[in-house]
């Protein structure tokens, strides 16, 4: 069975949580006991009907003040696929956690109100989505029973929607109209709506292609452990790398080349506790042996000698601000890419992204919460990375306070001279 | 040629990968092992990450001393077949000289107590991350937690000072005296580590199939007789015989059974697929008390 995994967001009350509980509850995800307690506690208030939505109220705050704070991650199954959602909540100062959702999430669901269509909010939601990589998009255009199931105002959400999405990177993009709250086109293809001849959002989310997203053509293998169990006799010249394949397919016997150093060897095995392998492909957890004794840390990586990655100290990349103190030239920041750590100094704002419009403002100087822009940064040591549009797992990176060591940012590696 | 892993193979690699990052990444990290499923799980997953070597940091199990004797022979068990150092928190012995208090009730629950134990096991190990089976399709607030979650010098959660997680790129940087929580089954459901069992032919204790206990019912739950937890005559309570099976193994006092007829890990997961009651809902008296039961636990920096 395959996994995909998506990130929902919308405006408050678009319906999202209606849906997502709707999603649960329809593909019987959704225990006895669950439904006992929603029943109870839309009885407490006040509610004529047992609130789906209810179902997807996490923490004590977020009931309280009847708001999503943080990003929830939910899991259900249908016979052909088994799915992750990142639920993201939808108010503004909370473009971080969109970010954070759609980072390692294959599609993306935005919601809109029939009535209202696409807001400031979707567009900066689909516009997040793009430059997170998201290749599949699907608007539900939601509460259709408010405007009579009409096919006008359908097709009118939808062009104004696919107008804007027709800037975006986005390639595939998908308009269901559907009532959360009746069930329309959510499981079922809705009886009231006969003029659509689409599919419902579950049946799209089970059938989306979304195999050849990943990249198997550039070999990458950052090294994530030396494996060297010196304490046992018989594994005394043991010597391995663990790690994920980021990218492309290693295959035992391929030459491959080492950086920093630039040593080209050979893949003598790939191997796992379950025994050896011939071939290893992402997402695949492995250990690597090489056919020379090389000298290879964690943070390495492994490719092929004519499909290399980009090594610089110099880099260009858009990134999601996401710390209450600005971020301003100068300042030096903790990085994570791959397996590597290394220190950063942002030299330049380039330009603040105006979601909204995709206007770039190049006055900017900084950058505030939830802000996403464009900067120039030099590392203390090189990395191996690719354009992230085209590798998602080297192309990625995080910046970290050094003296709070919290995440500020989300990066998304450019073309060294773009 | 496809190269596409199944659902299990991706969750595999995804828990193999983040407990690499642990043993790259910290000093002294160590995994939690109750004895039940999902340690079991993460146990085997630890096995895996590590080979060739052997698993490098210590086994943690907090020992409410109401546990199951089926867990505790399964745990010595695979603790002496892997040659893993056990290191035991006793709750009995934090209780008898004096640091924490038991609820005078009769066979009253020592699930809040643990919290104590535990901290104090990890403060004195000097661990700086934890290896935990939390999932988050058990409940609410675990829903929100981070894989790698951050606890302050009291070992608390901040639900609301979380840091965002991105991509595989997990951030463990902490202050001394500060450790993680790490979950590497977050995204796993119950289905999937039932799956993963029977694929890898992981041991359990007896207890998680079906067998014939003397049980009571109480408040709705299947408890089992025994030197904790006894029927009360006076409440209406009595003992009586039935064949169960667990879905989770805890302190005997509020663990409940399930009635069952499950006696391989094939039936455990029809039976699963078809459930109609939450792993929590049919077995934790704990949970039921208030909707915001574990979030405050969470907070307290239980497991
Ligand atoms: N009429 C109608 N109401 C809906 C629909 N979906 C959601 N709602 C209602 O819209 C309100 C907000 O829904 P909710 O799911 O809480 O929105 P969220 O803030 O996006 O999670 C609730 O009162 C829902 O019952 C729909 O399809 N039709």
């Amino acid at each position: 069975m395959e996994l995909l995994r998506f990130a929902t967001a919308g405006s408050v009350d678009d319906g999202k949580s209606t849906l997502i509980g709707r999603l649960l509850y329809d593909s019987k995800q959704v225990f006895e006991d669950q439904l006992e307690a929603i029943e109870r506690s839309s009885l407490a208030r006040g509610d004529e009907f047992t609130n789906l939505a209810l179902l997807t109220d996490g923490l004590r705050a977020e009931r309280e003040q009847g708001i999503t704070i943080d990003v929830a991650y939910r899991y259900f199954a249908t016979p052909r696929r088994k799915f992750i959602i990142a639920d993201t909540p939808g108010h503004t100062q909370h473009t971080r956690n969109m970010v954070t959702g759609c980072s390692t999430a294959d599609l993306v669901v935005l919601l809109v109100d029939a009535r209202v269509g696409p807001t400031e909010q979707t567009r900066r939601h689909a516009t997040v989505a793009s430059l997170l990589g998201i290749r599949h998009l699907v608007l539900c255009i939601n509460k259709m029973d408010l405007v009579e199931f009409e096919r006008t105002r359908f097709e009118a959400v939808r062009r104004e929607f696919e107008d804007f999405a027709a800037r975006l990177e986005v390639t595939d993009v998908t308009c269901i109209p559907m009532s959360a709250l009746e069930g329309d086109n959510v499981v079922d293809r809705s009886s009231e709506m006969k003029w659509y001849d689409g599919p419902s959002l579950l049946h799209h989310l089970e059938q989306v292609h979304i195999g050849s997203d990943r990249n198997l053509i550039d070999l990458r293998f950052p090294v994530q452990r030396v494996v060297r169990p010196i304490a046992s006799s018989e594994l005394r010249d043991y010597r391995g790398y663990a790690g994920e394949v980021a990218s492309g397919v290693l295959e035992v016997g391929d030459e491959v080349m080492v950086l920093p150093s630039g040593f080209s060897t050979t893949v003598e095995a790939i191997e796992t506790a379950d025994g050896p392998r011939k071939e290893a492909y992402p997402p695949a957890s492995v250990v690597v042996r090489l056919a020379d004794e090389l000298d290879i840390s964690r943070g390495d990586m492994l490719c092929r000698p004519r499909n290399r990655p980009t090594s610089g100290q110099d880099l260009s990349a858009m990134v999601c601000w996401m710390a209450d103190r600005p971020l301003r030239k100068g300042a030096k920041l903790a990085l994570k890419h791959t397996t590597r750590w290394a220190r950063a100094l942002v030299k330049d704002v380039t330009y603040r992204l105006d979601v909204n419009t995709l206007h770039r403002d190049r006055s900017a100087d900084g950058l505030e919460l939830n802000d996403i822009g464009r900067l120039d940064l030099r590392t203390t040591v090189p990395l191996f990375y690719d354009e992230y549009r085209v590798n998602r797992a080297t192309g990625s990176f995080i910046l970290v306070d050094e003296a709070t060591n919290a995440t500020v940012a989300a990066g998304m590696l450019l073309r060294a001279n773009d | 040629m496809t190269y596409r892993l199944s659902h299990l193979d991706v969750l595999e690699s995804e828990a193999i990968f983040i407990m690499r990052e642990v043993v790259a990444e910290f000093e002294k990290p160590a995994l939690l092992f109750s004895g039940g499923k999902d340690s079991a799980v993460l146990l085997r997953l630890a096995v895996k990450a590590c080979w060739p070597q052997r698993v490098p940091f210590q086994i943690v199990h907090v020992d409410t001393g109401h546990n199951f004797p089926e867990v505790l022979d399964y745990r010595d068990h695979q603790v002496e077949s892997l040659g893993v150092h056990l290191v035991v928190g006793s709750v009995q012995e934090d209780i008898d000289r004096g640091a924490i208090v038991e609820h005078p009730a009769p066979g009253a629950t020592r699930n809040r107590l643990q919290t104590f134990t535990l901290l104090r096991v990890i403060e004195e190990g000097g661990y700086d991350a934890v290896l935990g089976g939390g999932r988050r399709d058990e409940e609410k607030a675990r829903a929100k937690e981070r894989v790698f979650s951050l606890r302050d010098e009291f070992g608390q959660w901040d639900p609301r000072a979380q840091r965002p997680e991105l991509w595989h790129l997990y951030n463990t940087r902490h202050q001394s005296g500060e450790h993680f929580r790490v979950f590497p089954l977050s995204n796993w459901t119950e289905l999937d580590i039932w799956q993963y069992i029977e694929r890898e032919s992981v041991p359990l204790p007896e207890i998680y199939f079906a067998h014939e206990r003397e049980v009571f019912r109480r408040g709705g739950l299947l408890l089992a007789v025994g030197p904790y937890s006894k029927p009360r005559a006076d409440h209406g309570e009595s003992a009586f015989s039935a064949t169960v099976r667990y879905r989770t193994v805890g302190d005997m006092t509020c663990t409940a059974a399930v009635e069952s007829k499950a006696t391989t890990t094939g039936e455990v997961i029809i039976e699963t697929a078809m459930s109609r009651v939450s792993e929590r809902g049919a077995t934790r008296a704990d949970d039921r008390f208030s909707e915001a039961a574990m979030e405050d636990r969470k907070r307290e920096g239980y497991f």
